[in-house]
């Protein structure tokens, strides 16, 4: 370490540095540091003429490390980084210090404690660069074969995006035939088009298209791997398949709540509005007085979400009734009536031209559905009606397909409370799983419309199109190093690893820790409770938090 | 207690990069004025900070040190800053153990969004040290005791059993064992605070011998401990092959430290 130059450069950052540092006795101090070879202020190290002063001085006076003080690494490190590179030094050899947003920005009446600080803050950089170690990005090729899972419309439809970029894909449906959801529906809302016929069509596409191949009556039994490298097992009947796949794509789904044991539902003249759809196919309807009760089921303690589909389902459903037989007396039983949008508001406006009647109900009094009759306080009447009725529907929420905890598992991937998938973000990344190359779309994640369903099944299509059309993907190198002669092979750090990036594994020394570079993010959390200090976590190596330490520990008067 | 005439304490941040350092950055973007103590260093993520790294911390004689993350469930890692609060918990368990007042270290959450909590926390925190005063002002004992103390800490610290305990009390606490028990939160921390106890006075005790060889009287006199307790701690020590009796004098045998 003796040998190691160290430059630092000591930004004014105009007057929001050095209006409030002595900044010239910063650049003093810094040189009278161990292992500096150089120390300078800049105006604005950030500007053109400053990037050039370090690549000079990378040259000229031979350093292995920069140091550069001034704003923040959470917006200037990587231009910094690249700077080192472009002078030809590893940019892992580069140091940040803060004297700006956490030092001259927060102190401005303390010129001279604030100083002292930065001198801290300087020696503190100084000493963690001298230990940096130079490091490199590696790249792990990428299976170019995404695995679809559920083949229900938002499946098909990522699935055949994805074959349409010419990548192969696996569609893996657990079902005899595709079509999921939509194979119990009979028109779909707002066109009125038939369902049979959208999955129809979808189904021919994906059989004429050589890249997809689709597997029914499978299911997913293991997943092993990680972005670009993924070994799925799939089972179908006794058989097991081992696929490989760059990527995965969650399209699995929801399912309608069955309303037992609410309403005095029986599936004859008290039904769900997914049996009153194949009624409705059928068209043996038989009922000329209908009542539909909306929020099923939703909105409770128990499902507080709004299921979003129901209203426009029964809305649509309301409207066949009354199309088939415009005599029929349709009542809709509503909390809110949700339908947003102008194509879905227009929608509303039409149902309600028809003749449908809309009556709103409060949760703290709900409809009672009597024999022959539903008894309904009309919040905007102020007043308790009786309606007779032949039918009765009730409209339940989607609910989280009852496989979804187990895949959930498989894939180490969250779902929420409710058991829908999670997704990493839910502004910035809403259809990207936290793990690297796992992507969900449609009702697995969220109740969401065939249009919804279909917008996100293209996200996720796109999405996962990026490491398969790169190719291979690059990982930053902060990433564990496992010291076999230490490892027992606890396995503690597999346990504390969220991302299944450390993995302990019989080797010729017996059981011990490997990591998965791919799969790691970086954290450090294993090193850092790793029970016999097996693991090195680089770029933030014990030795390079201790010199921090321990330079403060030497400034202390 | 009163705050010590003219002490300004010397205080570390550790700062996940994601939520709490993008805090602290805000609250200089928004010019939050807080007191210039605390020397911030940067990890990725808070479950980075070594439980032993903390104590070293001690060691190396600053006063106070926050370790700051992001929100629970909000963790860039996920899970990283559940670890953390395990951990810090049990650092202060054995501050404690050292005579040193726990407040001296600080676990909390600051997201990117919280700079004026972030310039609060930093602000209450100073104060809090600033009336602890200077490190170990509060352990009632003399600097090469207190430095023997944090360096057992630190090795307890060290120790497989404690960091292997810590790393397995989300597991054991949350989830059921395979015979489909769950250990309570009570019935944990007891089992901790007692491997702490009992890791730490061993660890004193070898700290206490150093290259000597010394009877049980004589160590428990340079540890200001009672005989009895030596005693039950020194078989135990034999036990596991760390001491062995080099001698005897008069009546009392001569303990030495089994190195490498």
């Amino acid at each position: 370490m003796d040998d190691v130059r160290v430059g630092v450069f000591i930004c004014h950052c105009g007057t929001n540095i050095g209006g409030f540092l002595d900044v010239l006795r910063l650049v003093d101090y810094t040189q009278s540091l161990p292992n500096v070879a150089c120390a300078k202020d800049n105006k604005y190290t950030c500007s053109d003429a400053g990037l050039t002063e370090i690549k000079n001085a990378i040259a000229e006076k031979k350093l292995d490390r920069v140091v550069v003080a001034s704003c923040t690494p959470r917006t200037h490190e990587p231009l910094f980084r690249s700077t080192c590179k472009e002078a030809g030094l590893n940019p892992y050899l580069f140091q940040f210090v803060n004297i700006r947003d956490q030092c001259s920005w927060v102190h401005m009446q303390e010129r001279e404690k604030a100083t002292e600080k930065a001198k801290a803050l300087i020696k503190m950089g100084v000493a963690r660069a001298a230990l940096l170690e130079p490091l490199e990005e590696t790249e792990v090729e990428v299976t170019p074969c995404a695995m679809v899972i559920g083949g229900g419309i938002t499946g098909m439809t990522c699935a055949l995006s994805l074959a349409k970029r010419d990548f192969e894909v696996k569609l893996v449906e657990k079902e005899e035939r595709l079509g999921g959801t939509l194979n119990s529906l009979y028109r779909l809302y707002p066109t009125q088009d038939e369902a049979s016929k959208l999955i129809q069509a979808k189904a021919e596409d994906l059989q004429k298209n050589p890249k997809v191949e689709v597997l029914t009556s499978s299911e997913v039994k293991e997943v092993k791997g990680f972005v670009g490298n993924y070994d799925v097992t799939v089972k179908h009947g006794e058989n097991d398949r081992l696929l490989k796949a760059g990527v995965i794509i969650v399209a699995t789904g929801a399912e309608a709540l069955k309303p037992t044991s609410m309403y005095s539902y029986n599936g004859e003249n008290i039904i769900s509005q997914m049996e009153l759809e194949q009624r409705l196919e059928k068209g043996k309807l038989n009922a000329n007085k209908v009542v539909m009760i909306q929020c099923v089921g939703s909105r409770n303690e128990e499902r507080a979400y709004c299921s979003k589909v129901c209203c426009l389902t029964a809305l649509k459903n309301a409207m066949l009734i009354k199309e088939a037989d415009s005599n029929a007396q349709v009542f809709v039983l509503y909390r809110d009536i949700v339908a947003q949008g102008t194509q879905y508001e227009d929608y509303y406006g039409k149902a309600r031209e028809t003749g449908i009647t809309f009556i709103k109900y409060s949760p703290e009094r709900k409809p009672v559905v009597e024999k022959g009759s539903v008894r309904v306080y009309d919040e905007l009447l102020n007043e308790e009606l009786t309606i007779p009725y032949d039918l009765v529907v009730l409209s339940t929420p989607m609910i989280s397909h009852h496989d979804s905890a187990i895949l959930a598992q498989k894939l180490k991937v969250p779902v929420d409370k409710n058991g829908f998938f999670l997704e990493a973000h839910v502004k910035l990344r809403p259809v990207d799983f936290a793990t690297d190359g796992i992507y969900v779309c449609g009702c697995a994640h969220w109740p969401a419309d065939i249009s919804e369903s279909i917008s996100q099944a293209y996200a996720a299509a796109s999405r996962a199109s990026i490491p398969l059309s790169v190719g291979h993907v690059k990982t930053e190198p902060l990433t564990p190093v496992v010291n076999e002669d230490e490892c027992t092979g606890c396995s503690l750090c597999e346990l504390t690893c969220s991302f299944q990036a450390i993995r302990v594994e019989e080797t010729e020394k017996g059981r011990k820790a490997k990591v998965i570079a791919a799969s790691c993010k970086g954290c450090g959390a294993c090193g850092a409770g790793c029970p016999h200090k097996a693991i090195t976590m680089q770029h933030f190596t014990d030795e390079q938090l201790l010199a921090q330490i321990i330079s403060l520990g030497e400034v202390k008067p | 207690m009163t705050p010590q005439e003219g002490f300004s304490p010397d205080i570390i941040g550790f700062l996940c990069n994601w939520c709490s350092y993008a805090g602290a950055d805000l609250a200089g973007v928004s010019r939050f004025q807080y007191p210039p103590n605390v020397r911030i260093i940067r990890v990725m993520c808070s479950a980075r900070v070594d439980p032993a790294i903390v104590l070293e911390a001690f060691v190396r004689g600053l006063d106070g040190i926050m370790v700051l993350g992001c929100h629970l469930g909000d963790c860039h890692y996920l899970t990283g800053n559940y670890y953390t609060e395990k951990r810090v918990k049990t650092v202060k368990s054995v501050l404690e153990s050292v005579g040193l007042s726990p407040e001296r270290l600080l676990i909390d959450w600051v997201s990117a969004s919280e700079g004026e909590r972030f310039a609060a926390l930093v602000k209450e925190f100073t104060e809090t040290i600033r009336e602890l005063g200077a490190l170990g002002k509060e352990a009632n004992c003399d600097i090469q005791q207190l430095k023997t103390r944090l360096a057992a800490a630190k090795e307890t610290l060290t120790r497989d059993r404690i960091r292997w305990l810590v790393g397995r009390e989300r597991e054991l606490t949350e989830d059921k064992n395979v015979f489909g028990e769950r250990v309570t939160q009570e019935e944990f921390d007891q089992l901790m605070f007692q491997t702490i106890e009992k890791e730490f006075e061993k660890r004193k005790i070898l700290i206490s011998i150093g290259d000597d060889a010394l009877s049980i009287k004589e160590i428990a006199r340079k540890m200001e401990a009672s005989p009895g307790k030596v005693l039950r701690n020194i078989v135990s020590l034999e036990h596991d092959g760390l001491v062995s009796v080099v001698g005897i004098e008069g009546n009392s045998p001569k303990y030495r430290r089994v190195r490498g």
